[in-house]
């Protein structure tokens, strides 16, 4: 440990690098977001009831709001049981909760000292927003086949196809990793977290109702249809819809995707700015 | 030991940090030698932690300079933060996994190479004889056992200095005994260096080979703690604080410190392990 150095600390070029370093900085931004997927599966087994009693919320929208409004030819336009048309918006919104929650109990103090430590480490400060979004997607991914499921035992008529499903899964894990960003930098601005159940909601209804989850965008009155054009949900919901069941916006899935995938860019960058700041 | 001879461990000059207004610390300097256990004491809000933030890069001081492990905090944060091993007060395991996931979790994030990997963590596990509760969920493990899972968990990328603050907050004697037992083994066996903050006197005189007195941001007094009640002609540590700051300790040094958040804090972490 204390090998001979003639010179002084701050002055030996020659001194040893750390081990640690050995890896370079991808490498070890890899491991670091490989490391909390995999910690955020163990405690999915370890904790497999969470998921089905979040499951519980979607359904109750899709089975009880569905089928209330399943006659409603404003909503479910033509022919489309209305069920069919709400399954992807309930499946966003499920995915939103999940991310919005998952970033804003990060904060509390289960995880503060974890926190602390995995900034004291060599791990890249955007593998520690991207590891926490990432095991917000393990839920998600767990949650929405679940979902998918139900659907598929429900005879919902959603048009199947492989293409279709691994769509869905990858757009939902988009906006789930985006989301999550997005509740960690809110995280950094409320530090009470008495307030962040409070704020979690004012946030994610807004969200929710002025999107295309619940109704087409054509039913909203000229205000309502701007706020739903700039709000990232609408576009995750239109690209799940255009891939589940064949109708939507503007029939254009790679737009979604792209509109999705710049939010998560955008969150990503700035929850890696302030979220480190947030915990110290 | 002294912290002449070898290169320091740590190098502390002159550091100051401000918070607005607040300073926080104000102008501290100290060396540890290698291997040393060497403890930050003084009361709540006096300032161990900032100096700790500062230490383990979390936080740039406002002035001063401080090298760790031979690197300079401040240009050679990375290389700093590759070389050290942080427990902070508040809990830095995972209740959900267990205390094997939690040593493995940890060895992946602190770049420990993986054909290493099992090797480090079955040392680390005897080191801190975790053996028994290894498939345990970490939320169900008694707050002493909790602990030696933290220290475990930091050793696994065999830091060359090792920061924990107030680690015996909420333990009850025997586990607090076992928790020092285990760290100046490592300061003896492996030449691990530790830097311990704690407002405990008792264990800062019976565990640490030499203390730094810290109050309202700056460093009243540092010696080994019988050179120290030696130079001041008293009978304890608790009279040297007495004598250096004009009050005994338990009384708050600063009244904006020691926050509502940061007391509730304290008091989280200790109901957690208690």
């Amino acid at each position: 440990m204390s090998a001979p150095s003639a010179a002084s600390p701050a002055a030996s070029a020659d001194r040893r690098r750390p081990q640690a370093l050995s890896m370079g900085p991808l490498a070890r931004m890899a491991e670091g977001t490989l490391a909390m997927v995999q910690a955020e599966m163990r405690k999915l087994r370890h904790d497999y009831l969470d998921i089905v009693t979040r499951s519980v919320q979607p359904l109750l929208w899709l089975f009880i709001f569905g089928t209330a409004m399943r006659n409603n030819r404003a909503l479910t336009l033509g022919t489309l049981d209305y069920r069919a048309y709400l399954a992807p918006g309930v499946m966003a919104q499920a995915a939103m909760f999940i991310a919005i929650f998952f970033g804003l109990a990060i904060i509390w103090e289960r995880d503060v000292g974890q926190l602390q430590r995995l900034l004291a480490t060599p791990l890249p400060r955007t593998s520690i927003v991207l590891g926490k979004a990432a095991g917000a997607c393990v839920r998600t991914l767990v949650q929405a086949l679940l979902l998918l499921a139900v659907l598929a035992a429900a005879g919902i008529g959603v048009r199947w196809s492989v293409t279709g499903v691994i769509g869905t899964l990858a757009m939902l894990m988009l906006g789930t990793a985006a989301f999550a960003c997005m509740s960690m930098l809110l995280a950094a601005a409320v530090k009470e977290r008495e307030r962040f159940m409070g704020i979690g909601q004012l946030i994610m209804m807004p969200l929710f109702f002025a999107s295309s989850a619940l109704y087409p965008l054509k039913v909203m009155p000229g205000w309502l249809h701007v706020i739903a054009r700039v709000n990232p949900l609408t576009y995750e919901v239109q690209g799940l819809r255009q891939m589940l069941v064949g109708v939507g916006g503007s029939g254009e899935v790679w737009l979604d995707f792209l509109v999705v995938a710049a939010f998560f860019a955008v969150m990503l960058l700035a929850a890696t700015r302030a979220y480190p700041k947030a915990i110290v | 030991m002294s912290a002449s001879g070898a290169d320091p461990a740590l190098l502390v000059d002159g550091l100051v940090v401000r918070f607005g207004q607040l300073e926080a610390v104000g102008g501290v300097s100290f060396a540890v030698a290698p291997g040393e256990v060497f403890g930050l004491l003084g009361p709540n809000g006096a300032g161990k932690t900032t100096i700790i933030r500062v230490l383990t890069t979390l936080l740039a001081p406002t002035e001063g300079r401080a090298l760790v492990a031979g690197f300079d905090v401040r240009k050679e944060g990375l290389a700093v933060r590759a070389s050290i091993g942080y427990i902070p007060q508040a809990i830095s395991v995972d209740g959900a996994l267990t205390a094997y996931e939690n040593l493995d979790f940890y060895g992946r994030v602190t770049g420990v190479p993986r054909r290493e990997r099992r090797e480090r963590m079955t040392e680390a596990i005897e080191t801190m004889e975790l053996a028994p509760m290894l498939d345990r969920l970490a939320r169900t493990l008694s707050g002493g056992m909790l602990r030696r899972l933290e220290i475990a968990s930091a050793l696994l990328n065999r830091p060359e200095v090792l920061f924990l603050d107030e680690p015996t907050v909420g333990l009850d004697p025997t586990a607090r005994g076992m928790v020092w037992e285990r760290l100046q083994a490592l300061g003896v066996q492996a030449g691990t260096t530790i830097l311990v903050t704690t407002h405990v006197m008792e264990e800062a005189e019976r565990h640490c080979d030499r203390l730094g007195v810290i109050d309202r941001g700056r460093l009243v007094e540092q010696g080994a703690p019988a050179e120290l009640v030696a130079r001041h002609g008293v009978e304890t540590l608790e009279e040297v604080f007495t004598t250096v700051t004009g009050r005994p300790i338990g009384e708050q040094g600063n009244e904006d410190e020691g926050r509502l958040s940061d007391v509730r804090a304290q008091r989280r972490v200790a109901r957690r392990l208690g």
